[in-house]
């Protein structure tokens, strides 16, 4: 319709090539209903687009309205009840921290060695390819096959019980593809001048490492340790797998004792059917969400902060 | 492997200290940690084969396969172990999610990577990231007390636990992954070829369905399968809202209870160590973990072998 619209105008105008203008007259109805078309299609799009920001508006609307008035300083400072009330969240609170704190380093560990060992050190052969392979094939394992490994693993065969070890450790396993895939990617974005410029100072490859590509990549590695944590702490199955229980009227004292997290008060909680238990549920979630959107946060800082510099 | 002749280089004319016995072994504890990966493959299907054989001495595999009841954690007497209601329920869900999250995913991914302009897309994706990272516990109090509310002013007599809201919550979980992964494959589609497309007179959806869509559709099916798959694995929004009820059943409004649910089911409940709904939990396990590897290498196999070189 505005092609239309144009067309007429321009014809109006001096210095127009005539046959181009007859063509599009000609094309024109047709080429209207393309726009029309197009734009109708755009609209689709972006409301589907919106469809995600809405459901997010949606759930945050439900937890607040139902959990806001139950955040209380009592809600922090008592145990599991059964009388909705007394009910509180803190052994779930400090048994998330204990759990996140054992899996912290584990992961660092092992998830940054990986990913060096993989860009720095292993060479291109079958069987560095297998372990990529078989890296990309664990991060889409479902979260209760690690549950199952770790109850069998870690609870049984190792005899740990359940305790915040055999959790930390099922959870390691979890997260350790997703921080592998970040560190490499991180790694492989140093840029080798860096690493020459290094060696022929007289470096060995270990000194290269650790006072050249580790630095460089570390915003990098952060980012991606900090969003693999949110998940962790946000992980229910297999931690139920495992056998944390809800009932814990004390906070762990050290890694052997039994422990529940947040996440699994939240879904005791969820399972009751009085209404009471909702609202505390939905308390638990306003605390899980507050932890993992400053960790995100945390993680987009970092990200921006470092990317800027020199590059 | 790119740094390897420096390395050797290094080695001339140094003589054996403690730094070089150092230096040595740093490869060795690095590969010891890449190990542990492997090693976890291999724990994941050791335990899984080991107590899964154990559990199809007992129960024949047969009648596990084509089984039509599953009662596993009734009493001895009264036992049926057919897997075909926990597969159906699982496939009633995903299929749901699938209705749910492959259209709006790519309409979604469509959008951010040929119509949105780069303010509108600096607020949408993070917003997107966000909703990738909201727990999954989370997701299944959203859908017990949001969705299925919601759902049962439209159908009063649907039962408080149902398929179709677990569906469409898993469904809203994997919208931004596909949304991503889809979106990942389209930006990959060099601009030059949309450029020609313009100046053949294309309209903007035209560019997007008849040129971008069809170069990047290998990268576009393999992350539908892997949100698929990732339905498939999904645990405690369908714990929490989809039942525990193992049937045969197409109607969405049913209660149902997935592969995943039954293994929670179990692992929660007090069953000992060693009894056969004990070895139940393993063979669904392993049940869960073929379908989801199955997905995942389909998902690979797609993105490597149709993939479009520019």
């Amino acid at each position: 319709m505005s092609a239309e619209k144009a067309i007429v105008h321009h014809q109006r105008g001096k210095p127009t090539p005539p046959d181009l203008s007859l063509v599009e007259k000609r094309e024109s109805s047709h080429f209207g209903f393309r726009r029309w078309k197009n734009r109708c299609a755009h609209a689709i799009f972006l409301l589907s687009t919106m469809v995600g920001v809405f459901v997010l508006g949606a759930l945050l609307w439900d937890v607040v309205e139902e959990g806001w008035a139950w955040v209380t300083p009592d809600f922090f400072n008592n145990f599991a009840s059964r009388l909705p009330e007394q009910a509180g969240i803190k052994a779930a609170f400090w048994g998330t921290l204990w759990v996140i704190g054992l899996t912290i380093p584990l992961t660092f560990i092992l998830g940054i060695g990986t990913a060096i060992y993989l860009e720095e050190y292993a060479r291109k052969n079958r069987f560095t390819r297998f372990i990529q392979l078989n890296i990309s094939n664990l991060a889409g394992v479902p979260s209760i096959v690690f549950g199952i490994l770790g109850l069998t693993l870690f609870v049984r065969l190792a005899g740990l019980g359940k305790t915040v070890v055999a959790g930390s450790l099922t959870m390691t396993l979890l997260i350790l593809p997703i921080v592998i895939v970040a560190a490499r990617e991180a790694i492989s974005s140093v840029p080798n001048n860096l690493r020459f410029a290094s060696f022929a100072m007289g470096a060995t490859q270990w000194q290269t490492i650790r006072r050249v590509v580790l630095p460089y990549s570390m915003p990098g590695i952060l980012t991606g340790v900090i969003l693999a944590l949110s998940r962790a702490i946000g992980e229910t199955a297999p931690l139920l797998m495992i056998g944390a229980v809800s009932f814990i009227a004390f906070t762990p004292g050290y890694a052997l004792d039994a422990f529940t997290v947040m996440p699994i008060q939240i879904y005791n909680w969820v399972s009751q059917p009085q209404a009471e238990f909702q609202h505390l549920a939905a308390a638990g979630i306003l605390i899980l969400l507050a932890m993992l959107l400053s960790m995100n946060a945390f993680a987009v800082f970092l990200r921006n902060r470092f990317a800027r510099k020199d590059r | 492997m790119k740094n390897h002749s420096l390395a050797t280089l290094g080695r001339f004319r140094r003589k054996r200290t403690l730094g070089r016995v150092w230096e040595s072994m740093i490869p060795k504890f690095l590969l010891a940690c890449a190990l542990v990966s492997v090693l976890t493959t291999l724990g994941i299907v050791g335990t899984l084969l080991k107590e899964t054989i154990s559990f199809f001495t007992k129960v024949s595999l047969f009648d596990y396969i084509t089984g039509t009841k599953w009662t596993a954690l009734f009493n001895e007497a009264q036992q049926s172990f057919g897997v075909l209601p926990l597969i159906a329920g699982t496939l009633l869900v995903t299929g749901i999610a699938a209705l749910v999250a492959i259209p709006i995913g790519l309409a979604s991914a469509i959008y951010l990577s040929e119509y949105a302009n780069p303010k509108v897309r600096k607020v949408v994706k993070p917003i997107l990231e966000v909703l990738a990272g909201v727990p999954t516990i989370v997701y299944g109090f959203f859908a017990l007390t949001f969705i299925t509310p919601l759902l049962r002013t439209i159908l009063p007599d649907m039962g408080v636990f149902n398929a179709v809201s677990a569906g469409i919550v898993v469904g809203i979980m994997i919208i931004p992954l596909i949304a991503s992964l889809s979106e990942d494959a389209m930006s990959a589609v060099p601009r030059s070829i949309r450029e020609a497309a313009y100046a053949m007179g294309c309209t903007k959806l035209e560019v997007a369905l008849k040129v971008v869509v069809p170069a990047a559709l290998s990268g576009i099916i393999a992350s539908f399968v892997l949100g698929l798959s990732r339905a498939i694995g999904e645990t405690m929004i369908v714990t929490i809202a989809a039942g525990a009820t193992p049937r045969m059943t197409l109607d969405p409004t049913d209660s149902i209870q997935t592969m995943t649910s039954f293994i929670v089911q179990a692992a929660t409940g007090d069953h000992s160590f060693g009894s056969i709904a004990y070895g139940a939990i393993y063979a669904v396990g392993m049940t869960l973990f073929i379908f989801t590897l199955l997905m995942n290498l389909l998902a690979q196999y797609i993105s490597r072998r149709f993939k479009e070189e520019y």
